[in-house]
């Protein structure tokens, strides 16, 4: 499953610069809120699913070298976190459903959490 | 950056006819950045093949063919001035005519629009945008013909410059990772220090993030890196949130052993056993609402590191030493990058 297909099928907003989307398959899902649960529970290449959206996540993401970023209930990241997410060629991508709901539809499309 | 326009077409859509903001600014990809470092004579065609006006447009058909060339820039042989352009497309015209044995002054196209050498490849972008012309010729200061630029050009010249930009990473990590083998010294290390600011959520992260960066340059492999990156991580954050005046991270890079000694003055652990326990934070809720304080930090780091020591007096401050040992071909700065370096799956 590609990353392309994900936007797709989930009608995710890219909030980042579009990349070619279909090179990259997320191998993994992870939901938490809390940073450090990301950083000890995400492996690399990861869907995360969260509801934050300051910049701090781009730096988890970043160094847990995750695949994508799903920012839930339309939480809303600043220019700047945008900013430094495409510096470091991480994709932040945005749903107006909760997590619930997101992480249940990566599930259904075959994402697992091992 | 901003403020300037970039209606050109091999501009992405989204900057089409749009003023730069300072958010957009921050999306420019490297190939419209390097528009505005390159100059026109960076990447025109100097070696050129001219003719002056006293040939014909037989002259202009042998030319184009043996150099394979599209257009030909029409000089004065005394004071070398550009007076005009003879395309294919002039050609094709004078052949319909069956008018080969023409001077080429009847043929040729007088009302040229012209680039100078000195100007950014952005100019003769949005030149070509606007024209719709295959080639500008270039001028020099002088205004005499320095050069041709044609829309293959640029590509070239873009390509070029972004393999240099390739070329230059490779280097850097190449010199990087062989660090340790040019210098000589009875036990030699790298030793990188980061100041960390009380509450700057903004630059949060940044410091491990360059760490990281180091490591994978000095031959570091992927797995290492990443795992050095998440417990200074922690210790990053708990700077930021914890401490009254922000601290110190000091990290020893040697051959076989990576040293992270952090501290603070400041306010202290009152209990470290507690505070080493999973889920336990004595974090605010205004700093659990940014989704810190889940109580994995410092357990974290004792997941990461393969020694860590955790130090701390109330009133006094904290120290925190996390030690990684490198083994066989995981060595960092003795140029063993990339041989041997398969990454396991699942590794977090």
């Amino acid at each position: 499953m590609t990353l392309d297909q994900i936007i797709t099928d989930l009608q995710l907003k890219v909030l980042t610069e579009p990349i070619d989307f279909s090179s990259i398959s997320p191998t993994h899902g992870y939901v938490s809120d809390m940073l450090s649960c990301v950083m000890t529970g995400a492996k690399h290449q990861s869907i995360w699913v969260t509801l934050q959206a300051h910049n701090n996540i781009v730096a988890v993401a970043c160094l847990l070298e995750l695949a994508a970023v799903i920012i839930t209930e339309n939480a809303q990241p600043d220019a700047e976190t945008i900013k430094k997410a495409n510096e470091e060629g991480i994709t932040l991508l945005s749903c107006p459903q909760n997590s619930f709901y997101i992480s249940g539809k990566l599930w259904e499309m075959g994402l697992r959490d091992q | 950056m901003n403020n300037r326009d970039t209606n050109f077409d091999q501009s992405p859509s989204r900057f089409k006819g749009k003023i730069i903001t300072d958010e957009m600014a921050g999306k420019i990809t490297r190939v419209e950045e390097l528009a505005y470092i390159l100059k026109i004579s960076d990447v025109m065609s100097s070696s050129l093949k001219t003719l002056s006006p006293d040939h014909s447009m037989q002259d202009v058909l042998v030319t184009m063919r043996e150099n394979r060339i599209s257009g030909i820039p029409i000089v004065d042989d005394d004071s070398h001035a550009l007076l005009g352009m003879v395309s294919t497309e002039d050609l094709i015209k004078c052949l319909a005519n069956q008018d080969i044995d023409a001077n080429l002054t009847k043929y040729m196209s007088t009302k040229l629009v012209t680039v100078n050498s000195f100007d950014y490849l952005t100019e003769a972008l949005k030149l070509f945008a606007r024209t719709g012309l295959g080639r500008l010729p270039v001028l020099d200061e002088n205004g005499t013909l320095a050069g041709i630029l044609t829309k293959g050009d640029v590509t070239y010249g873009l390509l070029r410059a972004l393999e240099h930009d390739y070329i230059e990473e490779e280097v850097r990590r190449y010199r990087a990772s062989h660090l340790f083998e040019d210098i000589e010294s009875d036990r030699s290390s790298l030793i990188l220090r980061y100041t960390i600011e009380h509450y700057d959520f903004t630059h949060g992260g940044s410091a491990s993030s360059k760490i990281k960066r180091a490591l994978l340059r000095l031959g570091a492999n992927a797995q290492l890196a990443r795992r050095v990156g998440i417990g200074i991580y922690e210790a990053e954050m708990n700077l930021i949130i914890h401490t009254t005046h922000g601290g110190t991270i000091h990290v020893e890079i040697e051959p076989h052993q990576i040293s992270v000694y952090v501290w603070d003055e400041g306010p202290g652990i009152e209990d470290v056993d507690m505070a080493m326990k999973p889920g336990y934070s004595t974090a605010t809720e205004e700093i659990r609402e940014l989704g810190f304080g889940a109580g994995m930090g410092l357990p974290n780091i004792a997941r990461c590191a393969d020694e860590m020591d955790l130090r701390s007096e109330l009133g006094k401050g904290t120290h925190l030493t996390m030690k990684f040992f490198l083994k066989g071909e995981d060595v960092v700065g003795e140029g063993y990058t990339g041989k041997g370096k398969k990454e396991t799956e699942n590794d977090a």
